[in-house]
């Protein structure tokens, strides 16, 4: 009768990402290019919401995107038809991107160029939160038609979040969503989150998101 | 639901860790998951036993330890642990205060292997 032996392991299965996700960072330090992780669910309005920051950036920061899309080209082609650098991913399934994926998607852009990447990550409030991308900071979009009980039901999302964008905020009147409630749960998960009330469609609070995202973008450079 | 590449990993580092050892079979592989996942044992385990197949590690039991969800206050620095369904509104045993950091609970570790 053979005998059982135990072997001590004792590996983090997230290691590898770890290490490639620090190593990109180093690459960015180097290229002074700001990397920002933006997620959200489907519909909740990445792409929108990209665009509007984009334009509101425009003349003062030169911002590239990664498009991160399970199979389709959808979102990348609207964002290049507005004159952006764009490179799109087709995660082919995945559920989230990693720092490898990231690093191939940067690849395809000119960061000399660049001063800020935003990453449009697979829509998905469970997956991508597991999953450190390289960026330099992590943002989410909670939409007001998706429900105040959201922080409820994916908190690690909100945990790894370092600000929150509550769009389509100019459907609040229309709706039962409690931006109260939201706040104190979301705060209650993550003290150090910033939140920003935010309508792609119509501009509002655009500019003051914007003025965050370039104030984190001028200190990461400035080092 | 990336419950796939995670139990790639696993194998991958069992397989890695086997070699070597003069290996005919793993039997068990112990993990230290952290409550914070969503990952269900039962589909870890359903994955893995497809991914498996042909490998040192067919039929290889997955033994899941799971790592409690540890805060720390922000008022007092105290740390303390809470069940998932407490962290909708965690509470500092210490002092009452709402405002609580994540310390731990999203590990995924292999601890171990048991091998023939």
């Amino acid at each position: 009768m053979e005998e059982v032996r135990l072997i001590e392991v004792k590996q983090d299965i997230h290691a590898d990402n770890e290490r490639a996700a620090n190593e990109l960072r180093e690459r960015l330090v180097a290229k002074k290019t700001f990397l920002l992780n933006l997620m959200s669910s489907p519909g909740a309005g990445k792409t929108s919401t990209i665009l509007k920051t984009i334009d509101a950036l425009r003349g003062e920061l030169d911002i590239g995107v990664i498009e991160a899309d399970i199979d389709s080209m959808v979102d990348a082609e609207k964002v290049a038809a507005e004159g952006v650098s764009a490179v799109q991913l087709r995660t082919g399934g995945f559920c989230h991107l990693d720092a490898a994926m990231v690093a191939k998607g940067l690849d395809g852009l000119d960061l000399d160029a660049l001063d800020v990447v935003i990453i449009e990550n697979v829509g998905n409030l469970v997956c991508p939160a597991e999953f450190d991308t390289g960026a330099v900071r992590n943002a989410m979009i909670l939409s007001v038609p998706e429900g105040d009980d959201k922080p409820l039901k994916y908190p690690l999302m909100f945990t790894v979040c370092d600000v929150l964008l509550v769009n389509k905020i100019d459907y609040l009147e229309l709706s039962d969503f409690d931006i109260e409630a939201m706040r104190e749960r979301v705060l209650r998960l993550n003290p150090k989150i910033r939140i920003f009330e935010i309508s792609a469609k119509t501009g509002q609070g655009v500019d003051e998101w914007s003025a965050w995202l370039s104030g984190e973008a001028r200190g990461f450079v400035a080092g | 639901m990336h419950e796939l590449q995670v139990t790639e990993r696993i194998l991958d580092i069992a397989l890695k860790h086997a070699a070597g050892h003069n290996v005919t079979k793993i039997v068990r592989i112990g993990l230290k998951i952290g409550e914070l996942s969503d990952l269900e044992d039962e589909w870890i385990q359903r994955y893995f036993d497809y991914l498996s197949a042909g490998t040192l590690a067919e039929k290889a039991e997955l033994a899941i330890e799971r790592a409690p969800i540890v805060l720390g206050c922000q008022a007092c620095n105290n740390s303390f642990e809470i069940r998932r369904e407490q962290l909708r509104s965690p509470e500092c045993p210490e002092c009452g205060e709402t405002q609580c950091r994540l310390i731990s609970g999203r590990e995924y570790l292999v601890k171990n292997i048991e091998v023939m």
